[in-house]
């Protein structure tokens, strides 16, 4: 208490000017069985990258709020770790999380921009948000700059499916700025030696929410997370079924320790899993190897995987659009190159 | 008089004018923005919202009152608003702004949905009358944003399911029973009318079902159905942008690096970056 009069004081002594309030970001550290979602740590340094102070937050059931506050007090960058328990939020839906959010918000908060990753509960719960507060949200930014003595923070982010970047500023007349960040645009904050300090918030109850979380389904796997992984091996369409798309396409995964990826027409078709798909509207991924296996290439694909670093392509079609793109092209049927490809790289 | 036991909905769908999504945009030189003068569409998201309000009414029959679609855009955007009722709405709204004015950002359309409806349910006779259900895609191709549902469901402290990819409504209940695309697989959540959806592409492959093409009949008979026309002022809204857009510019030019003969040579690439397999 004594604290935050103080910081108030000077605050008035020091406003001659209509001085913008020095940056303070508060990031939604999203986490799912102890461990925090790598979204969240590339949206941590992002929010280091304004250059002003960093609050983590967490939110959770008591079971699973303590080990990841634990986890979250090392990160590099942060200054302080906001949690916040209630067996309300162990599954959370935004209509739960907004209110908790309004209050952190309201009035003389401090904050100045709401950080979270590109992810599904954070896309459905910031606009949700940030409209309460009458601020728009920024989707999916891939750099920023704050201007400190002006309070605007300008952003990159991609738009048409990726064929286009656009740079906006939102002002200074804009005192809460909320944005989601790329995960792929921005290296995971590291863990520190140092703790930062840790805060608890107080839940703010909702009675009676009128949505109710009844149950999750994630698809479980042994390879890399398909977002984070360094070598992405993706399949399309040519891949006819998902017994043959599971043939072709794990040994050679396997092989290179790389995740698996689909194109939409391979998701469409039943192939794979909807969680596998990479494109506009599935995941965004920028690996070091990005293998696409029977892939034309069409642009919400490229709106996916472009950003990576070394891109092959193995399609029998020598005109497909995929070949513009790639590092290194092979015209070959893959029911031949890539089982040779697999057997030749575990040699 | 109607026994006042039976529920009935009201949909809302919203749907916007984009650049058609096979179209390979072009940024203009004065890096303001990118050529628009290229075929436009109706957002492939906002088809399949049409669609699932159209596919909700078959399911529920009368218990569907009305399949509201609605836009904002310029003159050119009624076309869009014809398609929606091609597609089986029964009547549209057009928020007209001006060809050269800037997109309305989403937190203004959320505002004008939000508007609209309560006009509407102000107006409204009874309970039977009033909009229940916003039914919007997840995102808009262009600006790639995709917040407009889940601002408006903010504004109206109602439910909001995102990223729906199959709706079960109880309409004697209100409640919706929703399975949602979420990171890394899917999630049920049950939701209390009035709700917004968003919809996913997925919601195509779980019901089997793509949107509809208009049959040249329906498009004859969508041209009867009424839309009314507003601006921005009738609404007393006001569209000027909180965001300035500085530029728009060409992401970096991926250039391909040629083909390989065949695997042998595939391999030694990948072995001159240092890729090889994990042990």
């Amino acid at each position: 208490m004594l604290r935050t009069r103080s910081l108030i004081c000077r605050r008035a002594l020091v406003r001659t000017y209509a001085t913008p309030a020095s940056p303070h970001a508060l990031v939604f550290l999203e986490h799912r069985e102890g461990v925090i979602a790598p979204g969240s740590l590339s949206a941590l340094t992002a929010a280091e990258q304004l250059g002003g102070q960093v609050s983590a937050l967490v939110v959770g059931s008591s079971e699973q709020v303590p080990a990841v506050v634990e986890k979250a007090k090392k990160l590099k960058g942060v200054n302080s770790v906001l949690h916040s328990t209630s067996p309300q939020y162990a599954e959370p839906v935004p209509e739960v999380l907004s209110p908790l959010f309004e209050e952190l918000l309201k009035g003389n908060s401090g904050f100045t921009h709401v950080v979270s990753a590109t992810s599904s509960s954070a896309k459905s719960l910031l606009p949700r948000v940030s409209a309460r507060l009458d601020a728009p949200t920024i989707s999916d930014i891939t750099s920023l700059e704050h201007d400190a003595s002006s309070g605007s923070t300008t952003f990159t982010r991609p738009i048409y499916a990726g064929n286009a970047i656009s740079t906006v500023r939102a002002p200074g007349s804009i005192p809460i700025k909320f944005f989601t960040v790329r995960g792929t645009a921005f290296a995971p904050a590291p863990a520190t030696a140092e703790g930062a300090e840790e805060k608890p918030v107080d839940p703010v109850e909702v009675k009676d929410p009128v949505t109710v979380h009844l149950k999750t389904t994630i698809a479980k796997s042994d390879r890399p997370e398909l977002g984070v992984a360094s070598r992405v091996v993706s399949g399309g369409r040519a891949l006819k079924n998902a017994e043959t798309f599971q043939k072709m396409l794990y040994p050679l995964a396997d092989a290179l320790g790389a995740a698996v990826g689909a194109s939409r027409a391979a998701v469409d078709a039943g192939y794979a899993d909807n969680s596998l798909q990479v494109g506009q509207t599935g995941k965004v991924v920028a690996p070091e190897l990005y293998i696409a296996i029977g892939i034309s290439g069409a642009i919400q694909h490229l709106a996916g995987m472009k950003d990576s670093k070394m891109i092959v392509a193995i399609n029998k079609d020598p005109d497909a659009p995929i070949f513009q793109v790639a590092d290194v092209g092979l015209v070959a049927d893959l029911y031949e190159a890539v089982p040779e490809l697999t057997e030749k790289l575990k040699k | 008089m109607r026994p006042s036991a039976v529920r009935l909905l009201n949909i809302l769908v919203p749907v916007k004018r984009a650049v058609d999504y096979a179209v390979k945009i072009r940024v203009n030189p004065q890096q303001t923005g990118i050529d628009t003068n290229v075929k436009h569409s109706m957002n492939p998201f906002d088809e399949i919202a049409v669609e699932e309000a159209v596919r909700l009414r078959e399911r529920l029959g009368a218990k569907v009152k009305t399949i509201t679609a609605l836009t904002i855009g310029p003159a050119k955007a009624t076309d869009t608003l014809r398609t929606a009722l091609a597609m089986g709405a029964d009547s549209g709204i057009h928020v007209e702004v001006s060809e050269s004015a800037p997109a309305p950002e989403p937190l203004s359309v959320a505002k004008t949905i939000r508007t609209i409806i309560e006009r509407r349910n102000k107006d409204a006779k009874s309970e039977e009358d009033k909009i229940d259900l916003v039914i919007l895609g997840k995102q808009a191709i262009d600006d790639d944003l995709g917040v407009t549902g889940q601002m408006l469901a903010g504004l109206m402290d109602w439910s909001q399911a995102t990223f729906a990819s199959k709706v079960e409504i109880d309409t004697d209940k209100k409640e919706a029973l929703v399975v949602r695309e979420i990171d890394g697989g899917g999630e049920e959540i049950k939701c209390r009318l009035p709700l917004v959806i968003t919809t996913d592409l997925r919601w195509v492959d779980h019901n089997n079902l793509s949107p509809r093409y208009a049959s040249l009949p329906n498009i004859m008979k969508a041209k009867k159905k009424p839309i009314e026309k507003l601006t921005p002022a009738d609404l007393g809204l006001d569209y000027t942008p909180q965001l300035e857009t500085l530029k728009v510019t060409e992401p970096p030019k991926r250039v391909g690096g040629g083909k390989v003969a065949n695997v042998d040579e595939l391999l030694a690439k990948l072995k001159e970056v240092g890729i090889e397999a994990k042990a």
